[in-house]
């Protein structure tokens, strides 16, 4: 506190030299007012964007790894199934479930899943959604929030009755504000009775299972109505592909049995199909190599907001240059009154602290509310975080005393006689 | 009356300047040039003394090395019982601080601060706590007949004017000796009679005055003149207080 009172004077003084010079304080401080703003702003929307990928990840679940049918690269040569026609016959398999879920240690539970493109209708009202044709535990498995009604049953599967669960979005889309549970939608051949909904998940730079419209319905009643083969028909003829599961999310007891699981569960699948025409994806991996993308992110945003407060920096120590020439003579007369030296580089390193730091607050000012405009105005998350002001106010701080150390020690520097003598 | 050569001895108490054998020479080219060669006079607390001599005398060189802003070659100068010749930067800072009133041809106000910022400079180097260094600096105004235009800037007042503030600075610390140089060299006659009548009372009210200055006019307010010549002592008359 007594050192505060101290220099209190000195701050006075550099508070008043900034403002008689407004104008030229003002632009000497943009170049920190920037730097740090900048430092605060590409900070929250790196964080913002890396959260929101690891919450995509997350929500995928850390102990599960995903087993996607992939279309085979090239279509000649021995095939997996028998290519009939154009009708293409690949992916995952009823038994590969089996397989997993018997063969590899460490399984809670295997979601089968076929997912196809088909027309739902409600009177006039048409949109395409993703018909999700899974059983009961996808829901314990991909957690969404309910909304309303149910999700699928043990027991809609052993019926193959005709409900589906829709998302959020897809029902805002396609029925609007008419009662929703107990609505009937036809799906392609189908009618539906609308079960339930749970909320949608949008965004995120990593595919989640459900992002977008989406009709859950049991997988039995799809394989009565739509059967495997999804063939479209078009001016050339007929194109269709044969996919008896697009996807198998396998849970596992926990994460560290995540790794094994994976391999095993590739070693099983790669003695059956002669083709890769699978892929598997663990979160976990995801998780981690997002992490590592985004460490590699703040070392990027690290050296360009460095530079630009460098910039900054230079700026000042470019004013405070002039400004010793300016005052020499008052130099001199400090000097010759009976100031020592290091008196003179106080004054003089507190006259750029001020610069510098009133450059921090308003650039601190103007990082917050850069995000804060980019999520009002695009949806994008942004996460300002605290460490990152304190950061860029301690960078503030440090640029006034690097940058105006060399132009006090030059003030300091000037022979009493001469600087007198200055005009 | 010319050189008075004195054995290199601790000034007495009432000696509050002293130069033994003092030399400043100064080396331009190949050449070594003296501008002080050998001066020793001492003058007394209480005295008012002129040092004079025409450009060329070493007179600058003189005011340097009384003002402690430059040392002796060789030689001893005692400012107040301490020898100048062995202080280091910090050291000699101080000692204008403590010791040294000084007041300038061309006044030196900062122009930024008022008249009673500027009479604080001295006093807040000092350390001295903003209340005192006001109350001290309302004093100091009144002193010198300026405490009308204590928070003006010295932009808005007149040269005597000016150089009053500058004298009230100077005698902020409360210093061993008040050197002025050349303090009438910027104003007119009728002002500088003003300032020479200022500086007349700071001497009966028991000051050390030093002046340094070409004029023989204003050398002639003083009680002693030391006259410079080729960086020797030519004369020393009055000795009033000088030897």
């Amino acid at each position: 506190m007594n050192q505060i009172l101290h220099f209190w004077p000195f701050i006075k003084l550099g508070l008043t030299d900034v403002w008689r010079h407004k104008a030229r304080s003002f632009l000497t401080m943009l170049g920190v007012v920037f730097g740090v703003g900048s430092v605060i702003a590409m900070l929250a929307v790196g964080e913002g964007a890396s959260q929101q990928a690891l919450d995509s990840i997350k929500r995928l679940g850390s102990e599960n790894i995903m087993v996607t049918s992939v279309k085979p690269s090239s279509e000649d040569g021995a095939s997996t199934g028998a290519q009939r026609g154009r009708l293409a016959v690949y992916g995952l398999l009823y038994d590969d479930e089996v397989r997993i879920r018997e063969t590899v240690p460490g399984v809670v539970v295997t979601v089968p899943a076929r997912m196809t493109r088909r027309n739902a209708r409600v009177n006039e009202r048409q949109l395409e959604m993703r018909v999700v044709e899974t059983v009961p535990e996808w829901f314990d498995v991909v957690q969404r929030p309910v909304l309303a009604g149910r999700v699928l049953t043990a027991n809609d599967m052993r019926m193959r009755s005709n409900v589906c669960v829709l998302t959020e979005y897809g029902v805002r889309r396609l029925l609007a504000a008419e009662g929703i549970l107990g609505q009937h939608i036809r799906i392609a051949s189908g009618v539906f009775e609308v079960a339930g909904i749970v909320k949608n998940e949008t965004g995120g730079a990593v595919r989640a299972p459900d992002s977008e419209a989406d009709a859950y319905i049991p997988l039995t009643t799809g394989t009565r109505l739509f059967g495997e083969a999804n063939i479209r028909y078009s001016a050339g003829g007929m194109e269709g592909e044969k996919v008896e599961l697009s996807e198998i999310i396998v849970k596992m007891a926990d994460t560290k049995k995540v790794e094994a699981g994976s391999k095993a569960i590739e070693a099983v699948l790669t003695r059956f199909h002669k083709k890769k025409d699978f892929r598997i994806d663990v979160p976990l991996t995801l998780l981690r190599e997002a992490e590592r993308t985004k460490r590699t992110y703040n070392i990027v945003l690290g050296a360009i907001a460095g530079i630009s407060l460098l910039v900054g920096g230079i700026g000042i120590m470019n004013i405070m240059l002039a400004s010793v020439t300016e005052r020499t003579k008052e130099i001199g007369i400090r000097r010759a009154i009976g100031a020592r030296r290091s008196r003179i580089v106080i004054q003089f390193l507190i006259n750029t602290c001020v610069l510098s730091i009133g450059g921090g607050i308003v650039g601190l000012l103007l990082g917050v509310a850069i995000p804060f405009l980019i999520t009002v105005f695009t949806d994008m998350p942004t996460v300002v975080q605290p460490y990152s002001l304190i950061l860029a106010f301690g960078i503030s701080v440090g640029i006034g005393i690097i940058f105006g150390l060399y132009p006090a020690m030059r003030a300091a520097e000037l022979d009493p006689i001469e600087a007198l003598r200055h005009e | 009356m010319i050189v008075q050569m004195t054995e290199n001895r601790h000034p007495l108490d009432d000696e509050v300047v002293r130069f033994d054998a003092v030399m400043r020479h100064y080396t331009v080219g190949n050449e070594i040039v003296r501008a002080l060669d050998g001066i020793s006079f001492s003058i007394r607390r209480g005295a008012y003394c002129a040092i004079m001599g025409p450009s060329g005398s070493g007179k600058s060189t003189m005011l340097n090395i009384l003002g402690c802003l430059d040392r002796p070659s060789s030689g001893a100068y005692w400012l107040n019982g301490k020898n100048v010749a062995e202080m280091d930067d910090n050291a000699l800072s101080d000692h204008r601080l403590r010791n040294l009133g000084f007041v300038f041809q061309s006044f030196h106000l900062i122009p930024q601060l008022t008249v009673s910022e500027n009479i604080e400079v001295p006093m807040f180097y000092l350390g001295l706590p903003h209340a005192e260094r006001r109350r001290k600096a309302e004093m100091l105004a009144d002193r010198v007949g300026i405490s009308h235009r204590l928070r003006h800037l010295p932009s808005e007042l007149s040269g005597g004017q000016r150089q009053r503030v500058a004298v009230a600075r100077a005698l902020a610390n409360d210093p061993a000796v008040l050197l002025a140089d050349e303090p009438t060299g910027n104003l007119d006659s009728a002002t500088s009679i003003q300032i020479m009548g200022l500086f007349q009372e700071l001497y009966e009210q028991g000051k050390t005055v030093v002046l340094v200055t070409h004029e023989p006019d204003i050398a002639a307010y003083a009680k002693a003149n030391i006259v410079l010549k080729d960086g020797r002592v030519l004369s020393i008359t009055g000795k009033e207080g000088v030897m």
